[in-house]
This record gives C-alpha cells, sequence and structure tokens, in this order.
C-alpha cells in the first residue's frame, strides 16, 4: 500500500478528563476528497489543530505523506505541504485581499525573509498571488481590505491564502461556516475545481455540502471514529442517523 | 493582461516608491536649523529621540510587540557612549557603534526569552528587563556615577573635525545626519518582504504560523533591531548633552517615549517625526510659561489628542481624508 497523504496513528489528546482524540487511526488518501464530520464537541477541530501541530498529542503518530511529522513544528508541516483553513476567517483583516495572499506566497518562497529589497521588487510573487485571485474569481476585489468584503467573499479569500501555499494535503475547517445559503453554491463550486492532486479533508457540519464534494466520509463522534465509508454508506448507517444526523433535527 | 489590472499590479508593487510628502520632515528640519538658531540644543534632542521613537513604532506599529522597557536599550545606549568618552575614549561615531551594538545584545539576549509570552505578560517582562537594567546602573556606581549621574565625558569633534559647540549647530547637524540614516533603514525596512512579514504577525499571528512563518525568530529580530536604533538615539543624547542620569532607563523615559509615538500616529514610520516634536516643544514651552504647574498642561494636551485624534495626529487626518470621500 503506497503512503497516504496524510495519516495519523493512534493519535490521543486529552484536556484534564476531556478526551477530544482517543486513538484516532485515520488515512487520507492522495487526491482524497473526504470528510470529517461529527456533533459539535466531536473533536474534529481538535484533530486539526494536531495534525497541523497547534496542538502537541499525548500520544499517537502523525505521517504526512509517509513522514513522521510528529515532533515537527507547525511551521515545518506547512513547507511539506499540509495546509489549513479556519472555521472563524483568520485573516489579515485590515490588509488588502491582494496582500493576504501575498503573505502567503512570499512566506512558501523563502521570499519572506528579504529585508532589504522592497517586497514590490519580488514582482513574480505579486503576479502569482494576482493570477491566484483571478482564478478564484477574487481579482475585481484584490486591493480592497478584506474587512470591507462580504462574508463569502471573506471565505474564499480564506481558501486563498492556503492555496496560495501550493498545499499537497488541505484541510478545510467548516469552509461554509456563516456564509449565506445564496452564496454557498459559490464555495462549493471552488471546492470542486480544487486541482486534483490535491489531497482535501472538508470538515463539515453542513450535509448539502459534505454529501455534495465528499467521495469518503469519516464520522467522529466524542474524539473517537465511529465510522468510515462512502455517503451511502454513511447516509444509510442506523448509528449515524442516532448520533448526529437524527441529533441534527433537534436542534 | 487588462490595462486597468496591469496599472493596479504596479500601483500594489510601488508602494515603496518615494512620495513627495516624504521630503517634508527634511525640509522642516533643515529650514529649524536656520530659523531658531537659539533652539539647536532642544532641536539635537529632539532628532535624537524621533530615533528612539523610530524604535518603538518597528516593535510596537510593525510586529505588534507591546513594551513599555524600550529606555533599557535606551539608557544602555546612552550609558555604554557615556562610559567610553568618560574613560579615554570619546570619538563619538564608534562612540555610537558601540552603544547600538551593546543595546542590541541586550535587546537578543532579553527578547531571546521574554518574547515567548505575550501580551500583560510580555508588557510586565519588559518593564522588568528595564528596572534590573536601572537597579545595576544604581548600584554599579564607580562606573556609572549611580544616582549622581555619570559625570567628566569627553566627546572628541566628529571626524577629527566638527568640534561640539555651546550653541548645538555641530549637535544638531550631527543628530540630523544619524537620524537621516537610520530613517532609510527602516524604512527600507518596512518596506520589504520581511517587513510586510512583521505587519503579517501584527494583524493575525495565528494565521502567519498558519502560512509557515518562523514567527518566533521574526520578532527577535526586529526586536533586536529596534534595540540597536534605542541605543543609537540613547548614545546620541548622551554624546549632545555630555551627561548620563539614572533617568535614561526609567519606566517614565519608556511612557513618554509611547505617548509621543501615539501622539504622532502608530505603525505608520512618521508618527515618530509627528509625535516627538510636538510632545518636546510643547513640553518645553509649558515649562517656560508654567515653570510650576507645566505638566498639568501637558496632560490636559493629551487628554484632548485622545478625545479629539484617537490614532494620533496621522490617524487624524487619514479619517479627514475618509470623510471628504477618496475615490
Amino acid at each position: 500500500m503506497s503512503a497516504a497523504g496524510l495519516e495519523t496513528q493512534g493519535l490521543c489528546k486529552s484536556f484534564g478528563a476531556l478526551a477530544v482524540a482517543s486513538a484516532i487511526d485515520f488515512r487520507l488518501e492522495r487526491g482524497a476528497r473526504h470528510a470529517l464530520i461529527g456533533p459539535n464537541g466531536a473533536g474534529k477541530t481538535s484533530f486539526v489543530n494536531l495534525v497541523t501541530g497547534a496542538l502537541r498529542p499525548g500520544a499517537g503518530r502523525i505521517l504526512l505523506g509517509g513522514e513522521d511529522v510528529t515532533s515537527l513544528p507547525q511551521a515545518a508541516r506547512v513547507k511539506r505541504g499540509l495546509v489549513r483553513t479556519f472555521q472563524i476567517n483568520a485573516l489579515f483583516r485590515r490588509l488588502s485581499v491582494l496582500e493576504n495572499v501575498t503573505l502567503a506566497i512570499a512566506e512558501r518562497d523563502g521570499v519572506a525573509e528579504d529585508f532589504v529589497r522592497p517586497a514590490g521588487r519580488h514582482r513574480a510573487v505579486i503576479e502569482e498571488a494576482f493570477a491566484l485571485l483571478d482564478r478564484l474569481g477574487l481579482a475585481e476585489e484584490a486591493v480592497r481590505p478584506v474587512s470591507e468584503l462580504a462574508y463569502g467573499r471573506q471565505r474564499m479569500t480564506e481558501i486563498a491564502v492556503a492555496l496560495g501555499l501550493a498545499p499537497k494535503v488541505l484541510l478545510l475547517d467548516e469552509p461554509a461556516a456563516g456564509v449565506p445559503s445564496g452564496e454557498t453554491a459559490t464555495i462549493i463550486d471552488l471546492i470542486e475545481r480544487l486541482p486534483a492532486e490535491i489531497s482535501v479533508l472538508i470538515i463539515e457540519h453542513d450535509m448539502e455540502l459534505v454529501f455534495r464534494l465528499a467521495r469518503r466520509i469519516t464520522v467522529l463522534v466524542q474524539g473517537s471514529v465511529l465510522i468510515e465509508g462512502t455517503p451511502r454508506e454513511i447516509a444509510d448507517d442506523p448509528r449515524v442517523r442516532q448520533v448526529y444526523l437524527g441529533e441534527r433535527r433537534h436542534t | 493582461m487588462p490595462d486597468a489590472r496591469r496599472s493596479m499590479l504596479d500601483a500594489f508593487a510601488r508602494r515603496h516608491r518615494l512620495h513627495v510628502l516624504e521630503a517634508l520632515p527634511w525640509g522642516v528640519a533643515i529650514a529649524a536649523y536656520f530659523a531658531f538658531p537659539d533652539y539647536l540644543a532642544l532641536g539635537a534632542q529632539i532628532l535624537a529621540v524621533i530615533i528612539f521613537a523610530l524604535s518603538v513604532d518597528l516593535v510596537l506599529g510593525y510586529a505588534g510587540i507591546v513594551t513599555l522597557g524600550q529606555a533599557a536599550f535606551f539608557g544602555t545606549g546612552a550609558y555604554t557612549a557615556g562610559i567610553l568618552a568618560a574613560n579615554g575614549w570619546g570619538e563619538p561615531l564608534t562612540g555610537l557603534l558601540a552603544a547600538g551594538a551593546m543595546a542590541g545584545a541586550i535587546g537578543l539576549l532579553s527578547g531571546a526569552i521574554i518574547l515567548r509570552t505575550s501580551g500583560l505578560t510580555l508588557l510586565m517582562q519588559t518593564l522588568v528587563v528595564a528596572a534590573m537594567l536601572s537597579e545595576a546602573a544604581n548600584k554599579g556606581g564607580r562606573i556609572t556615577g549611580g544616582s549622581d549621574g555619570l559625570q567628566g565625558m569627553d566627546v572628541w569633534p566628529i571626524l577629527g573635525q566638527f568640534r561640539f559647540d555651546m550653541f548645538g549647530h555641530t549637535a544638531y547637524l550631527y543628530c540630523l545626519a544619524v537620524l537621516a540614516v537610520a530613517w532609510i533603514a527602516v524604512r527600507a525596512l518596512v518596506h520589504s518582504a520581511f517587513g510586510r512579514s512583521l505587519t503579517g504577525i501584527r494583524e493575525n499571528v495565528m494565521r502567519m504560523h498558519a502560512i509557515g512563518a518562523p514567527v518566533d525568530r521574526r520578532k527577535l529580530v526586529v526586536y533586536t533591531v529596534s534595540a540597536v536604533l534605542a541605543g543609537v538615539s540613547g548614545g546620541l543624547i548622551a554624546q549632545t548633552t555630555q551627561f548620563v542620569g539614572l533617568g535614561v532607563l526609567s519606566l517614565e523615559r519608556s511612557g513618554t517615549i509611547l505617548i509621543m509615538l501615539i501622539i504622532g500616529g502608530v505603525g505608520q514610520l512618521y508618527g515618530a517625526f509627528i509625535g516627538v516634536p510636538l510632545y518636546m516643544i510643547a513640553q518645553d514651552r509649558f515649562s517656560t510659561i508654567d515653570p510650576t504647574y507645566w505638566y498639568f498642561w501637558i496632560g490636559l494636551f493629551m487628554v484632548l489628542m485622545v478625545v479629539f485624534a484617537p490614532g494620533g495626529v496621522l490617524g487624524f487626518f487619514a479619517r479627514r481624508r475618509a470623510r471628504r470621500g477618496k475615490p
């Protein structure tokens, strides 16, 4: 079996008595479109924080393209192509959309260490950032501060910043959270058009989005994997209906 | 690519180009040299303190590191230049380099320890570093002169040519030249890709981690650069006033420089050039007009500033421009 894009083995993390991850074995195949779902407090975002290195696991291993990255700091994982977006926008709000993406590309290329030449002299970085925004349909807003954009456009910027890092594995933490239903389609469309070679893990609440995009789904409940399968299998599983889909109907 | 987009990208890539308004402070500084020959000593101090304010702007305004201990580096520079000049090495340029190097070393060492924290904890740590140095200077009386201050500095002529005169001509031009060099360096830094990444750290440190930036190292670098600048500023003050007292390491010194920068505007490079002259000239005038209660007038002035121009003078103009509806 070839190495997965991303793999966790026996991943554990507790805060006091609360186990947010208990022995999670997870495989994200290369080029996957995989969703991680689960009720509130299931440990989805903690899982992302563990994988990216924002949290240190209590036990277990994290493999990126077959390489053990468990003890690597966050920045080193990003350099190896592991990139995330945030559930709540984490953008440079007072800076322009173009600057947001430029910062990411400058980091990726190592340009950001240059403290002598003006940033504008690194023209290739700016051109690439703009070309990316153009592809995502954000060219018109390129020089506007992020804070002035409609929320849906900010969510797209969130993904644009991640794409600027040329990810191999992309973790999308609730990409459509807070987006008015009319604009969700644009986000779905954007994710559908992501290059096929990127392995994508979508952490999501919105079932419509999950069943549109994912070819495999993992259900997380109280820090453990309940079941993994195709969307059909997940939708038909009685336990999932009980703990997750059923619960949603009440709330 | 269509022309409109091309020119938009050009504008974005040329933000570092000199704007005509950036010549203004230098025009004013040169005009002041001829217009106010009786105030050159004060003028020299203002120019030197602008460098100090620039050093605070780098860490606070650009990297978002809140500090109440910048006097640690200012004072280290002042004592370094002062002790050298009081002990037989009065050559000003090398003295200034030593002042910057010593302050930079303290910045690097203390920064490596305290920059692991953030927020209020960091604020306290910066305060503590300055307090420790101040106490060291107080106790090390044989070298520093303790609470009496450092006496007997003998500063040699600049480049062996230009003697420091009692009217402050040499001091003024010396400080102006050093400020120009500092300005060129700071301006290049903030417009560089490194400088832009500092702005990213200020705006959203979590995202900077997520895009793979070595945030801690960047902070330490800029903290050290800032310490060097503060040290140079302190060295200038010591050399031009020929005296160093414990006040150079005081909390009051760290606080007033923050106030001066805030009056001018934080994070915009030119706040230092506006806030420092405004504060120091106001202080000079008020203390002449009302020697007993001048601090009250400074306080009133500050309150009015905060009420009518939050964001400082630069912020005030920016908001007026926005209200008039820029295109």
